[in-house]
């Protein structure tokens, strides 16, 4: 099932944990510019494949490609300036910085690469880096709270605000853990509606969804994982005809 | 020492930026609620800092710190042999702070860099010249040196294995200092400047020749005063450094660390790089404060690298408040302060001290207090900051601003004085 234009090959990637075989012969192609959900029940592997992917756990076989490079044992701040950016399952921010703060660190990343030590060079000088930033916390309707606390939001801010930090750099290919997660209904739509509306040309995104709703709304292509493996994969009208899926995941409820 | 921006930027280069910025978003602007906001306007791209704070603040440091021998009259401390110790440490505590309060690295083993400071310093005198310049260069730069490579393998580490491995070279200079490196460190008798070392550059000018040799710079000896003037014009240097870096997005890049390092590294940034950097200037700075005890006396003993002074300089820097500009220096004052006070009191003083008391409870109350004072000075320095850390978590500066907020009423802003 070769993908034309995929922007990141997962090829036959193992991982264990002790006797726990968390992903077993993982093969994946994600299709560039398409959103690409991956679902399955608690525990199947989800976070661990995405973990693989961005440098965090070392599989125990098998490779990631990213635009035609290996980045399995890359570094994960060299994979994100490669241009892979993630959105964790619990938010990870930075909780004692301000929003605004949270959100000009990534694109000073992004700008200045990886290392660069600016000492004595006023932060009010770089009108760029603020601007964006500026910009990214207006479009997702946080630009009341930028100069609060990050750590005083609300956990459905966090979740916005950790996506602002990854939509800063421009990624080609953005990794969602979950985005909705305790969100209301009304903060999930919004969120689909922001993750429709990302236009950047060529911007991938690999999504991990429990719920069915975001998933059908925003997905062309859904890959089901179960006890680390893949066990179904197509358009989700194919994916939720599937009787396999339907035993392993939707139970029915769907 | 607010971030919230004033409301005074201009306007011009704002409307210059802002609609570049409209092109730049990432999202469609078509769909409605999304393209409902405008660009940054006005008092959004305000600074981040009210700049003028940031001079105001270092105005009232700077005055602060050049007439401290007239405020400290009343306090009895305003001698320059004090108030050297107030700035020379207030350097160390501001310097340490810009690891322990920026990047949350806590080092139990910054004593060796004021210990290696002292020697380098000293030899200075010894080898080239009486001049302070090139000693505190020398300082710098070999504190710096040794701090590349203490950082270099500790920082490997963080947490609680971070703090054991730089107390471990610590411990290991401070032994060598009296076992095999006695040729360079003169073991238990401490380095001192004779009027037979060679001097050279002092020769050059035919200036080597001196009776007593003292520090001196272009003739001005660093004894009594002067030695406080020099120190003080390094302190404000000092924290003007550490402001400029607290505010540098280099600053903001340690906070981010120290806040979640893990982020730090899937937005993109190699951390380690920065807390070395971190590390490294810390280190200068103690070796800075380490020159300094040499210029104004000119001796090093390795007793200064020992781990009660690393121990001494966290403590100053959490007492005043870690992460604060203002802290470390406050911290450092109040602990050489009562250090001077308190280590000083001997039973006839206190008994005299105590007259007021009536004779029969007189000596209990001396019983009690006795161990707090003379050598048991610790044992307050002690009390006191278990009292610090229970009930003002953030330090002195931190119990001030609560006490502050609860005059001006203000609501939760971040501040960061
Ligand atoms: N670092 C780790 N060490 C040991 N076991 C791990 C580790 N990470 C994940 N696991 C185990 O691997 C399995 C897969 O975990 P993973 O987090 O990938 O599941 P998931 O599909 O993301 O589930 P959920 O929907 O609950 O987030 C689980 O049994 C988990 O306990
Ligand atoms: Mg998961």
């Amino acid at each position: 099932m070769a993908v034309e234009n995929a922007v990141l090959t997962v090829a036959d990637v193992q991982k264990s944990f002790g006797g726990l075989r968390a992903l077993s012969e993982i093969d994946l192609q994600i299709e560039r510019g398409k959103t690409h959900a991956i679902i399955g029940p608690n525990g199947a592997g989800k976070s661990t494949l995405l973990n693989v992917c961005v440098g965090r756990i070392p599989p125990d076989e098998g490779a990631v490609v990213f635009k035609g490079q290996v980045i399995t044992g890359k570094k994960p701040h060299e994979i994100n300036q490669m241009g892979i950016a993630r959105v964790f399952q619990t938010p990870e921010i930075f909780a004692d910085l301000t929003v605004l703060q949270n959100v000009m660190v990534p694109a000073y990343a992004k700008r200045d690469g990886a290392v660069k030590f600016t000492l004595f060079h006023g932060m009010d000088k770089d009108t760029d880096i603020r601007l964006e930033a500026e910009q990214i916390l207006m479009d997702l309707g946080l630009a009341d709270k930028r100069h609060d606390d990050a750590d005083s939001m609300s956990r459905g801010d966090k979740r916005r605000l950790e996506l602002a930090m990854c939509l800063v750099q421009h990624p080609d290919l953005l990794l969602l853990d979950e985005p909705t997660a305790g969100m209301s209904r009304l903060d999930t739509n919004r969120t689909i509606d922001l993750l429709k509306s990302i236009k950047e040309r060529g911007m991938t995104k690999v999504i991990i969804e429990h719920d069915m709703h975001v998933v059908f709304s925003l997905a062309d292509k859904v890959s089901v994982l179960a006890q680390g493996r893949i066990i179904a994969e197509g358009t989700p009208d194919e994916v939720r005809a599937n009787p396999k899926v339907q035993e392993a995941y939707l139970g029915g409820a769907h | 020492m607010d971030t919230t921006p004033s409301k005074n930027a201009p306007l011009s280069e704002t409307e210059r930026v802002g609609p570049a910025a409209k092109e730049k978003s990432v999202f469609y602007r078509t769909s409605g609620r999304i393209a409902t906001q405008l660009p940054p306007r006005g008092p959004e791209m305000a600074p981040l800092w009210p700049p003028k704070a940031d001079i105001f603040m270092t105005i009232v440091f700077s005055a602060v710190v050049l007439t401290m021998p007239l405020w400290l009259q009343p306090f009895g401390a305003a001698y320059p042999d004090l108030m050297q110790r107030f700035a020379i440490f207030g350097i160390f505590a501001i310097g340490f702070n810009i690891l322990f309060g920026l990047t949350g690295y806590l080092s139990f083993g910054h004593a060796a860099f004021l210990g290696v400071g002292s020697y380098a310093a000293v030899w200075s005198f010894k080898l080239f010249s009486l001049n302070i310049i090139p000693a505190i260069i020398m300082a710098v730069v070999i504190a710096g040196a040794l701090a590349v490579a203490i950082g270099f393998v500790s920082l490997r580490r963080s947490g609680i294995y971070f703090s054991i491995l730089t107390l471990a070279f610590a411990q290991m200079c401070y032994n060598l200092a009296y076992s095999v490196l006695t040729p360079i460190t003169n073991g238990e008798t401490g380095l001192r400047v004779l009027s037979d070392d060679p001097r050279i550059i002092d020769a050059i000018f035919g200036t080597n020749e001196v009776p007593v040799p003292r520090a001196e710079l272009f003739g001005i000896s660093m004894q009594g005063m002067p030695g406080f003037w020099t120190s003080a014009v390094f302190l404000i240097a000092a924290f003007v450094v550490a402001l400029l870096i607290t505010r540098s997005p280099f600053g903001m890049m340690l906070r981010g660390i120290k806040s979640n390092q893990v982020r730090m590294s899937y937005v993109g940034f190699n951390t380690r790089p920065y807390t070395l950097m971190a590390f490294v200037i810390s280190g200068m700075y103690a070796g800075l404060a380490g020159g300094l005890l040499a210029v104004v006396d000119p001796l090093a003993g390795a007793e200064r690298m020992q781990w009660t002074a690393s121990g001494e300089v966290v403590l100053m820097t959490i007492l005043g408040g870690a992460g604060t500009l203002l802290g470390p220096f406050l911290g450092a004052v109040l602990i050489k302060y009562f250090e001077n006070i308190f280590s000083a009191l001997g039973d006839t003083t206190l008994r005299s001290m105590l007259e007021f008391i009536p004779e029969g409870l007189r000596d209990t109350a001396i019983a009690i207090i006795s161990p707090f004072v003379g050598d048991g000075w610790h044992l307050t320095l002690g009390v006191l900051f278990m009292l610090v850390v229970i009930f003002m978590p953030g330090g002195l500066i931190e119990g001030f601003r609560r006490i502050g907020r609860l005059f001006t009423g203000g609501g939760r802003k971040k501040e960061n004085g």
